[in-house]
């Protein structure tokens, strides 16, 4: 469990301290003019920001607690790791991409351009974007094919079938993200204003480089145990 | 600080009108309707949880009398008993009801950021409450396992509900959290995010403080609940072994291998103790409001208040193990865990100090919400002091497995929390309704509730000293639990019958007043925090008109010196009322 305590104790902290520091030397009691001119934004970003980041805190602990889950039981003692399929590799190189992609996507929605180039970049960097994170996608299915072919099914081992459900988890993030995708990209394909759409690219470029982040953490852990 | 006013951010907020009767009081996207939606629900379910905790004394009290208790039914009414009470009542009832209605009417919005995440909330806690409930009907029944789900026991044969309860309860569960987290994400964006101008945080009223804490709580806690619940559907539906060791169940070895029941209680714990804070900070937060409101007093030490909430919260993740101590752990481990337990009753032992201290020359009103907010600080001392018995290593030993267990989870998380939403509930039904309840049969429903749960828990507590076991459906006998202990067994179950049907009373009360209970005045306690401030009573769509409210002072504003009345609402102007705390005070 150190591994969901460190994190947790780092999300802790940053929201407690934070905390603390809008509470220490105040005096509440005492009704004060500078207070009243003072609003109820306490980050200045749009709500949507702020809750993206309150859940990617939410899938971190969700991650993390996996990641415990995995350590205490691989000193079980009927612990077999898997060779991992080359494959995943492969699957990595596309995420890596799709998240350069949307972030190349993020920035062309937020440069002031003529409307119709800005429109003909976005519909480019979504379609490539969607296609990579599809190609990850699959290659993990894949994957998953390839790992079954070896003998290393959900049932054999716990290292599979940790394997399994770490992929299927993070997968599933993904296709929710794609859920987010197929909406502001219908959207752009139908003509929308690139500002009304940005937000929503932003957000799923942040989700999309988050994701990757925690793709690499999973490798690397299923690589190395 | 670089603030920017939710009210130049109008754009942000989603304007969602209801145009229909459908979409005003079925698809609502209203807070308001969305808090009651809840509300109710989660009461339906604890109406059932109270009617399943009734048949389980009927056994304990008069055993073997009753055909349609037997050994596997008890423990299904034991475990559905215990989920529902903490997650699908409590937890639902706390935040997606009271958290739903007072959020944005406390910091002065006009609703939840997200008003369609939070009507989708409150739909997929339904499906996740039908999904639950269909358990009782699929062949085997709902699960016997214990609330704790511990495995292997629970999802071995044997084990009431193996086959299709297990797995319900469980994918209700993974529901509710999803549930859970799309209405936690707009609790706390609302705080953070949608205060009216002049709400800054230390001039919120500790209810949002406490729902704030407890939802934080819930965000990070819950995944280990999904976690575990994920892999142990998969021990069951697809025999992996997570959790789940080599067993010979009914002398047939299961396709199990080494799998570890302790992780399982590890994950469990890690979401089962913030779990408790998640249930007892809005509880911490509402009572402090109630006491402050009602003797007319400011709350004693609110920057203490908020620091206590802000400390336990970071607190209860660091002392689940307190849970395991009987599970075998290392020595080391187990003094880590109770030395955190005794840490985290400092802060909580300064909110009781608090607690008593705002009512110390206070102006007390003993009116029903206050005298439930009263017993809350009795009952919460009891469960706490024997919660500090069962922290230590040594004394949770011996105890763990006994009635006494039983009787300080039930006073420090049972009745103290439940006697708080009876009092929140007495204290805003006027503004939710617009009706005023009757105050006689009020005081009744306290008095029967308050004395008939101690006459249920106390003599709990010396069951468990003469080491009367929990879970078991029946004693047998035994040399070493003396015949009396049978007699106040009975007793126990006579008091229980007694408080369920006291509760008649208040459902009586309620459902009377709703439909002819005399009109409520706009802020019928004289209270300052703003949804009392409401134009209209009970609050309109959008809850203020056309302006936003403006915020100059904190919520605790109550008998200042030099002021004619004894509140100040926390939107009067400092113009208007130019004292405050610091005047009239000598320092």
């Amino acid at each position: 469990m150190t591994v969901s305590l460190i994190l947790l104790a780092v999300i802790m902290f940053v929201v407690i301290g934070w905390l603390l520091r809008q509470t220490l030397n105040t005096q509440p009691w005492i009704p004060r003019s500078t207070d009243n001119a003072v609003s109820g934004t306490s980050i200045d970003t749009p709500a949507k920001t702020f809750a993206l980041v309150s859940f990617l805190a939410v899938v971190t602990s969700l991650f993390a607690l996996f990641i415990s889950a995995y350590a205490m039981r691989m000193h079980m003692g009927d612990w077999r790791p898997v060779s991992e399929p080359r494959l995943l590799w492969v699957n990595s190189a596309f995420l890596v991409l799709a998240s350069v992609v949307y972030e190349w996507t993020r920035r062309a929605a937020g440069k002031g351009q003529a409307a119709r180039l800005k429109a003909a970049r976005l519909k480019r960097g979504l379609t490539i974007a969607g296609l990579l994170t599809f190609l990850f996608l699959g290659g993990q299915l894949i994957a998953w094919v390839q790992l079954n072919a070896t003998g290393h099914y959900l049932t054999s081992n716990p290292a599979s079938a940790f394997f399994y459900v770490l992929t299927a988890v993070h997968g599933l993030h993904l296709l929710g993200g794609l859920w987010v995708w197929a909406r502001s990209t219908s959207r752009v394909f139908s003509g929308a204003e690139a500002d009304t759409v940005r937000v929503s690219i932003e957000l799923c470029a942040v989700y999309w480089h988050y994701l990757l982040l925690v793709w690499a953490v999973l490798f690397g852990l299923l690589l190395t145990t | 600080m670089a603030y920017v006013a939710i009210a130049d951010r109008d754009h942000e907020i989603e304007h969602h009108d209801p145009q229909t009767f459908i979409t005003k009081y079925v698809w609502s996207q209203d807070h308001k309707v969305i808090a009651i939606q809840y509300g109710l629900t989660a009461i339906f379910v604890g109406v059932i949880a109270l009617c399943l905790s009734v048949m389980m004394r009927l056994q304990l009290g008069f055993p073997d009398n009753f055909s349609f208790i037997n050994p596997e039914s008890y423990y299904q009414f034991v475990t559905m008993h215990g989920m529902i009470m903490v997650i699908y009542l409590l937890t639902a009832l706390f935040l997606g009801g009271f958290g739903n209605y007072l959020i944005p009417l406390m910091v002065g919005s006009r609703d939840m950021v997200f008003p369609y995440m939070n009507m989708l909330s409150y739909w997929v806690y339904l499906v996740s409450v039908i999904i639950l409930l269909t358990s009782f009907f699929v062949p085997g029944g709902s699960t016997g396992a214990g609330w704790t789900l511990y495995p292997p026991q629970a999802i071995s044969r044997g084990t009431p509900g193996v086959d299709w309860g297990i797995i319900l309860m469980l994918v209700s569960l993974a529901v509710f959290i999803v549930a859970f987290t799309m209405g936690g994400l707009n609790y706390v964006t609302t705080i953070l995010q949608a205060r009216c101008r002049g709400m800054t945080l230390m001039r919120l009223p500790l209810s949002v403080w406490g729902i704030f804490m407890a939802t934080v709580l819930g965000l990070l806690a819950f995944p280990a609940l999904l976690v575990s619940a994920i892999m142990m559907l998969l021990d069951k539906t697809l025999m992996t072994s997570f959790f789940m060791p080599a067993v010979v169940s009914a002398g047939v070895q299961t396709g199990h291998e080494s799998g570890s029941p302790i992780l399982f209680q590890h994950l469990f714990w890690f979401f089962g103790h913030p779990e408790v804070y998640i249930v007892a900070l809005p509880a911490f937060g509402i009572v402090s409001d109630l006491l402050s409101t009602h003797a007319r007093k400011n709350i004693f030490g609110y920057r203490m208040m908020v620091w206590a909430i802000l400390a336990i919260g970071g607190l209860s993740f660091i002392v689940w193990a307190h849970h395991m101590y009987v599970s075998g752990m290392n020595p080391y481990f187990g003094f880590f865990f109770a030395t955190t337990t005794l840490i985290i009753a400092v802060p909580t032992a300064l909110k009781v100090y608090n607690w008593v201290l705002t009512l110390w020359q206070g102006n007390i009103h003993l009116r029903v919400p206050m005298l439930f907010a009263i017993a809350f600080i009795f009952t919460f001392i009891h469960g706490g002091l024997t919660g500090i018995f069962l922290g230590n290593v040594v004394v949770d030993l011996p105890l763990s497995d006994t009635y006494f267990v039983v009787a300080h989870f039930h006073m420090v998380m049972g009745v103290s929390p439940i006697l708080v939403v009876f009092g929140a509930i007495y204290h805003w039904f006027p503004k939710i309704t617009g009706r005023m309840y009757n105050e006689t049969l009020g005081r009744w429903h306290f008095w029967l509730t308050f004395l008939g749960t101690y006459s249920i828990y106390l003599p709990m507590h010396y069951l468990g000293f003469l080491g009367v076991p929990r879970r078991y459906f029946a004693m047998g006998s035994t040399d070493f639990m003396p015949e009396s202990a049978q007699t106040l067994n009975a007793s126990i179950t006579i008091s229980a019958i007694f408080v369920a049907l006291t509760q008649l009373i208040f459902f009586y009360n309620m459902i009377t007043s709703i439909r002819s209970g005399k009109k409520a005045d706009p802020n019928p306690w004289h209270a300052t925090t703003l949804e009392w401030q409401t134009a209209d009573t009970p609050p309109k769509h959008g809850n203020w008109g056309h302006e936003l409210p403006e915020v100059h002072r904190w919520a605790y504003d109550y008998s200042v010196p030099g002021y004619p009345e004894d509140y100040i609402p926390q939107n009067v102007p400092a113009e208007l009322a130019p004292v405050g705390r610091d005047h009239g005070v000598k320092h």
